[in-house]
């Protein structure tokens, strides 16, 4: 299953005709704490770039955007009640929302992990 | 997720800078200077900092000193605090005011032999000498300790820890809140008082900024000591109900309005003298319009700066501080309100993202004070 990268640090999971999207460790490490996660509704409409989610730090809140178009089937529900799953495994349980790509070619403007590893190591 | 941030091009150092970055220390940009918002964590160093000790180095904030003949009259002048009673070593919190009586800054006044010591915020502190020298007579010489920096050590440990390298005039622990002294650590000279801005026990401690790296490490060698970052610096104030300059108060805003009418001594009070004092104590006489209060959260969505504050469909006032409290286990903040609804257990909302949060309104300080007031107590 290949796994893409934003310059925004969202990771994205594609399998089949379905994504699934999260922030990165590079992510979770910068943002500190997390308190509170506030996933996109299921049906919500995403636009490459726009606004999906949001994710409070002790610190600050900040956006979420969406990797690619498409269309949210689930968010995860278990970042409600543990959003500190966010921070212990950012890459695995601590997922967003899953979404339909609209545009597969989309993808080709990701990065791929050696990529995006090189991109943060030059943050 | 995209970071916007400005860094002014002037942004200046502090004496711990190195200090800070060797420690791992994140470093932001605050009040002109590069500081360290966390070093491990905010929520660890906020839970470690109420159970043990932790460091904070504050050198950005202006330590000024005052001196001259009638320097009593002249402060009180341009503030509403009594200065006249503060004995040598006892400590004030007041307020420099404009001539409206809103509040320009606050600061903590303290009675040292030959003047007085003032410590004011960081962000406004050119602003402040700049109103000082414009207000106070030509007899009055102020003195910017530029070349000394300041630490807090706050926690129910700092005593444990800053004992074992204090000698001084008296004994460390004969301090209590909001008095001071002059001692050594180790082989530094240091004016020392039992004062800080987190709610718990603990000291502030001004020294020269070239001995400021041998003071902080000397205590971070202390199992009860770790540096701590201004993240937590503000999640614990805001626990404890202590008021951010520049957030909480403002020009705008009076002591009255401030939730500070506790600094008006009561012969401020009677005589008046101070700039503002009409509006002042006509607030103290009758109630403000608006007050200062503290809201608990319904639920974990922090409500933070800027959230409009609603009773039904009328926004009735705004969020000033607010966020998740690692000691309280949930969000809190704290904004102004009509006096109307300043009553603890007032039931309003805030406006996040276009959605409504439950709010009630509620005493502070959110988490109880553990400040020291008598020796043995």
């Amino acid at each position: 299953m290949p796994r893409y990268f934003t310059e925004e640090h969202e990771w994205i999971d594609v399998d089949g005709e379905v994504a699934t999207v999260g922030i990165t460790d590079f992510a979770q490490g910068q943002l500190g704490d997390i308190v509170f996660v506030e996933v996109p509704d299921t049906g919500a409409e995403l636009s490459k770039g726009g606004d999906a989610a949001v994710v409070e730090s002790v610190k600050a809140a900040s956006d979420v955007y969406a990797p690619v178009d498409g269309v949210v089937t689930e968010g995860n529900s278990q970042l409600e009640d543990e959003p500190a799953l966010v921070n212990s495994d950012p890459e695995g349980e601590g997922w967003f929302f899953r979404m339909t790509l609209s545009d597969r070619g989309q993808l080709d403007g990701l990065m791929d992990a050696a990529a995006y590893k090189a991109f943060c190591d030059a943050l | 997720m995209r970071e916007d941030e400005d860094i002014a091009i002037e942004t200046a150092t502090l004496p711990l800078d190195a200090w800070h970055r060797a420690r791992g220390g994140r470093m932001v940009e605050f009040a002109g200077y590069w500081m360290p918002i966390q070093y491990e964590g905010i929520m660890a160093e906020h839970l470690w900092t109420r159970e043990n000790a932790g460091l904070f180095d504050v050198s950005h904030m202006g330590q000024l000193h005052l001196s001259g003949d009638g320097l009593n009259e002249a402060l009180e002048a341009v503030l509403p605090g009594d200065v006249k009673s503060l004995a040598v070593g006892r400590m004030r919190y007041s307020l420099l005011l404009a001539e409206d009586g809103g509040i320009l800054d606050d600061l903590m006044l303290s009675r040292w032999a030959d003047g007085i010591y003032m410590v004011v915020n960081g962000a406004v502190k050119w602003e402040d000498i700049g109103h000082l020298r414009e207000e106070l007579p030509d007899a009055i010489t102020i003195n910017h300790f530029e070349e000394r920096a300041l630490l807090a050590l706050q926690g129910p440990k700092a005593i444990d820890a800053l004992t074992r390298h204090t000698t001084g005039e008296r004994p460390l622990e004969t301090l209590t809140f909001m008095v001071g002294g002059a001692f050594r650590i180790g082989d530094v000279d240091a004016w020392i008082s039992r004062s800080g801005y987190t709610g718990e026990d603990g000291f502030e401690i001004s020294i020269d900024a070239g001995k400021v790296q041998q003071v902080a490490d000397l205590l971070c060698g202390e199992p009860e000591v770790k540096p701590i970052g201004l993240g937590a610096r503000d999640s614990l104030r805001l626990e404890a109900g202590l008021p951010l300059y520049g957030h909480d108060l403002d020009p705008a805003i009076d002591p009255v309005e401030g939730d500070l009418a506790f600094a008006i001594q009561k012969r401020r009070r009677e005589d008046g003298g101070f700039p503002g004092a009409p509006r002042i104590l006509g607030h103290l006489a009758d109630g403000s319009p608006r007050q200062r209060v503290g809201l608990l959260v319904d639920g974990k969505l922090p409500v933070r700066e800027g959230a409009k504050l609603f009773d039904g469909e009328d926004e009735i006032g705004v969020v000033t501080s607010g966020g998740f409290a690692p000691s309280v286990g949930a969000p809190i903040a704290m904004g102004y309100v009509p006096r109307d609804h300043a009553a603890p257990g007032t039931a309003i909302a805030a406006e996040v993202r276009g959605k409504l949060v439950r709010c009630t309104v509620t005493a502070m300080p959110f988490v109880p004070h553990n400040y020291v007031r008598k020796t043995g107590a």
